[in-house]
């Protein structure tokens, strides 16, 4: 179940500076747990207490995940997973 | 440096949405540093004192700057009671160390104040703002490097 992954400028230095990498899993808590074996450091910056961070927004294909399960979201092999940074503030 | 048509469009996107905050990107070419494309965000938080970025026209704007090999440039977002200084949340959620990060503060109903700063790792740096009419004939070398050498 290969999965790509689109990580921003951000979460970079955890990859090598590397835009996209290779991910396997069926949900998106396994891709994560996958990513961190290659790319140490990447889950903390992405779950907190078992959800994910609200830092950070993340997509399966055009989907936001916190509207499709969160970390339980089905992930299936060809699907683009995308990180992006939330951007807000007050 | 920022063209003042760009600066003109942030600001009238600031009292449009006031009271309620405004926010929204200007995306340039990757690597310029030049602000070109303005692009105004819904505030999905619709609060006077909150912005967020909508996160699925957030993916849309995202896949459009790759397509076209942009970046933001600059992320603007206006304070509606408050000066234009980042407040603790913006600073915790500021993530973007390439960018100007532009506050505008509309609290004033006849003048705005608008300012410019780095964040990154939770420090901010205020930059000052040159307003220019056009990036084609602004001075951008330094002085003593002749342009027909």
């Amino acid at each position: 179940m290969a999965v790509t992954v689109s990580i921003p400028t951000i979460l970079r230095t955890h990859t090598g500076g590397q835009k996209s990498v290779e991910a396997a899993g069926a949900t998106l808590a396994e891709v994560i747990d996958d990513l961190e074996t290659n790319h140490g450091g990447l889950k903390q910056r992405l779950v907190k207490e078992g959800a994910l961070h609200r830092f950070v927004n993340v997509y399966v294909n055009d989907e936001d995940v916190r509207f499709a399960g969160g970390l339980e979201a089905a992930v299936k092999d060809g699907d683009t997973v995308t990180i992006l940074p939330a951007v807000a503030g007050g | 440096m920022i063209r003042r048509d760009l600066v003109d469009a942030m600001v009238a996107h600031a009292r449009r949405d006031h009271p309620d905050e405004a926010c929204g990107i200007i995306a340039g070419p990757e690597g310029s540093d030049r602000p070109e494309r303005f692009v105004a965000m819904d505030n999905a938080e619709r609060s006077p004192t909150f912005y967020r970025f909508d996160s699925m026209e957030q993916l849309r704007v995202h896949r459009e700057m790759s397509a076209n090999d942009e970046e933001t440039i600059v992320v603007y977002h206006s304070h509606t009671a408050t000066e234009a200084y980042p407040s603790r949340t913006d600073i915790s959620y500021a993530s973007e160390p390439q960018a100007h990060y532009v506050l505008i503060s509309t609290r004033d109903p006849e003048q705005h104040e608008l300012r410019s700063y780095r964040i990154v790792d939770g420090v901010v740096t205020e930059e000052p703002v040159e307003v220019v009419e056009s990036y084609m004939f602004a001075h951008t070398g330094a002085d003593d490097t002749p342009d027909c050498p």
